[in-house]
């Protein structure tokens, strides 16, 4: 993908294959075709039904679903409108979460991937424990830590008690512990995921850069700004971009460890307009919601580019 | 390295490890406690009276709970659905590898376009379609639109693009043809690759967690994930048994994980790179 993400910031056309004519006419399209009614019928039908359904008023249990035109939308911005302060306190709340995790997620990866990127007995192993939690769904590491944060029974509150710490810290219904708690558990959690991304990105700078740093006399933080990190350029454009759209989207996390609380400070956007469409079935309106988010992500994204256009 | 320094070190990538791996042996210890053992305060490390009382009540449960109804029910879907990408992704691959069409750049593009669309996106229309398919609430709805996925389609493009060429060519020099050519051939090269996407397919699949829980509805067609947030519901501070529950999730996986860890993380880190 990091390749895709260099295409696309370069605009270069992809290079020509040097494949021979071969199965030229309807063969390629028979090889696609599987592949192609599954995309169509779930990623591009989807794609556009939503949008008509967030143009409609469309209750999933009523017969009729009139025709609102941008209604759904303006509702959004409508201070009066009843899902005007909840929405917007949904976003803030993936807001807040992505503000945090991404930076964690972008930095302690990488750090964890330098200290893999050296030679020593082990190093298999040790990717192999940094990146297990990560096998784990959400679900499970969901209710684990809603254990482990458990104010009263956790194993958490226990030993900060054990060595002195208060033993009483809300994890789970308190502010900020809520967002300490969610934004630590899923960096606990994907940590590993990066963190080999970073690994293989390191492995693909050549060693002669390095060599000739050394023979430039550079030191080891020299190295690792002139050398480590434009070498890393599309991979770190990768991480960010992929974390940022990941972390917008958190869900599972605060379904199962605060469940929105305290009241619906942790009630993420994703976990909102999934309550409003498929609890609740006001789809048009929760459709609006989700066009609105992935136009911001969107937005996020291009201004992700850009930056990491500008420092070349 | 001196020996200090060695030391040193390996002290800390151990203690780094203690941070991601105690507390899924907390998960496993506990689910080995008494109820009553579990809320002692201050926790016992090991369980003092190890019990299978968890279990036992996790498999004797009520009809709300049917865990290893679940556990077959998340095997189904898993093994469906990593097949399903298998056959569709492998063939759209090899054509997107290996041949020349009208339309082969858009076709590309708007697959790479989808990869940056967070699938939630289309969660309600999805829902809607599932429903027009009459898959609500049926494993349907689990195996069948997760395999639209790009990931399958970019990670085999990815790997037949590096297969040498000699060998399809001299096939075709013997009057193969493009069907005997991909499974005769490609296929067969292609081994490593493809039980790395199977296997990354099937964890996907085990571990979807908002999908399930928004298109099943009946206790007797959960699978895992929604089912333990049931559990959560149903235990509340009964932990060891919704420990149990959560071994029980984690287990096929962490094992599929250790007998397959290099490939796994070979084919997330590569398909990260060059997908």
């Amino acid at each position: 993908m990091v390749d895709v993400l260099e295409t696309a910031t370069t605009s270069a056309s992809a290079p020509a294959t040097r494949a021979p004519r071969r199965g030229a006419g309807v063969t390629p399209y028979l090889y696609l075709l599987p592949y192609a009614l599954l995309f169509t019928t779930f990623t591009l039908v989807p794609a556009g039904y939503g949008l008509w359904i967030s143009l409609h008023e469309w209750d999933y249990l009523l017969p009729g679903k009139p025709f609102v035109g941008l209604d759904n939308y303006q509702a959004l911005f409508d201070s009066a409108s009843p899902v005007f302060d909840f929405f917007w306190q949904s976003m803030q709340a993936t807001a807040i979460f992505t503000v945090f995790s991404v930076p964690l997620l972008v930095t302690v990866p990488l750090a964890i991937a330098l200290l893999l990127n050296r030679s020593f007995k082990g190093r298999t192993f040790f990717r192999a424990v940094y990146f297990a939690p990560y096998v784990l769904g959400v679900a499970v590491i969901g209710v684990l830590w809603r254990f482990l944060l458990d104010p009263n029974l956790g194993a958490i509150n226990a030993m900060l008690g054990a060595i002195g710490l208060p033993d009483d810290t809300a994890w789970t219904t308190g502010l900020p512990w809520a967002w300490i708690s969610l934004v630590g558990v899923t960096v606990w959690w994907t940590l590993g995921f990066n963190a080999v991304i970073y690994l293989a990105g390191l492995q693909d700078i050549p060693r002669e850069l390095y060599d000739a740093a050394k023979v430039d006399g550079a030191g080891r933080w020299a190295e690792f700004r002139h050398v480590t990190l434009p070498g890393l350029r599309p991979v770190l454009l990768f991480i960010v971009i992929n974390t940022i759209l990941a972390s917008s989207n958190m869900f599972g996390q605060a379904y199962l460890i605060t469940q929105g609380a305290p009241g619906v400070e942790t009630r993420t956007a994703i976990m909102y307009i999934a309550e409003e469409g498929l609890r609740n079935y006001r789809m048009g309106s929760a459709a609006a919601m989700s066009y609105l988010l992935t136009l911001g992500l969107l937005l996020v994204s291009m201004i992700t580019f850009r930056l990491f256009r500008e420092k070349d | 390295m001196g020996r200090f320094r060695g030391i040193a070190w390996y002290s800390l990538l151990g203690l780094l490890s203690l941070v991601f791996i105690a507390p899924i042996v907390w998960m496993l210890t506990t689910s080995f406690k008494s109820a009553d053992e579990a809320t002692r305060v201050p926790p016992t490390i090991l369980p003092a009276d190890p019990t299978s009382s968890a279990y036992d009540t996790l498999f004797t449960g009520d009809s709300q709970t049917p865990v290893l109804r679940w556990f077959l029910n998340s095997l189904v879907a898993a093994t469906g659905q990593a097949l399903l990408v298998l056959i569709v992704a492998s063939m759209a691959a090899y054509a997107l590898a290996r041949m020349e069409f009208r339309g082969k750049k858009i076709v590309f593009a708007l697959i790479i376009a989808t990869l940056f669309v967070p699938i939630f996106t289309l969660i309600i229309p999805n829902f809607l379609i599932i429903d027009r398919l009459g898959w609500l609430d049926s494993l349907w709805a689990l195996i069948v639109p997760g395999a639209a996925s790009a990931f399958g389609v970019f990670f085999l493009r990815q790997f037949f693009l590096g297969l040498p060429r000699e060998l399809e060519e001299a096939a075709l020099l013997e009057g193969a043809n493009s069907w005997q050519i991909f499974t005769k051939v490609i296929l067969p090269l292609s081994k490593p690759a493809l039980a790395t996407l199977a296997v990354i397919s099937f964890l996907t699949n085990w571990n979807d967690f908002i999908w399930p829980v928004y298109t099943l509805f009946s206790p007797d067609n959960f699978t895992l994930p929604p089912g333990l947030g049931t559990l959560q519901g149903a235990y509340n501070i009964n932990y060891p048994v919704i420990m149990a529950g959560a071994a029980l999730a984690s287990i096929p996986a962490l094992i599929l994980f250790m007998v397959s860890q290099r490939y796994i993380i070979e084919g997330v880190s590569r398909s990260g790179l060059k997908g």
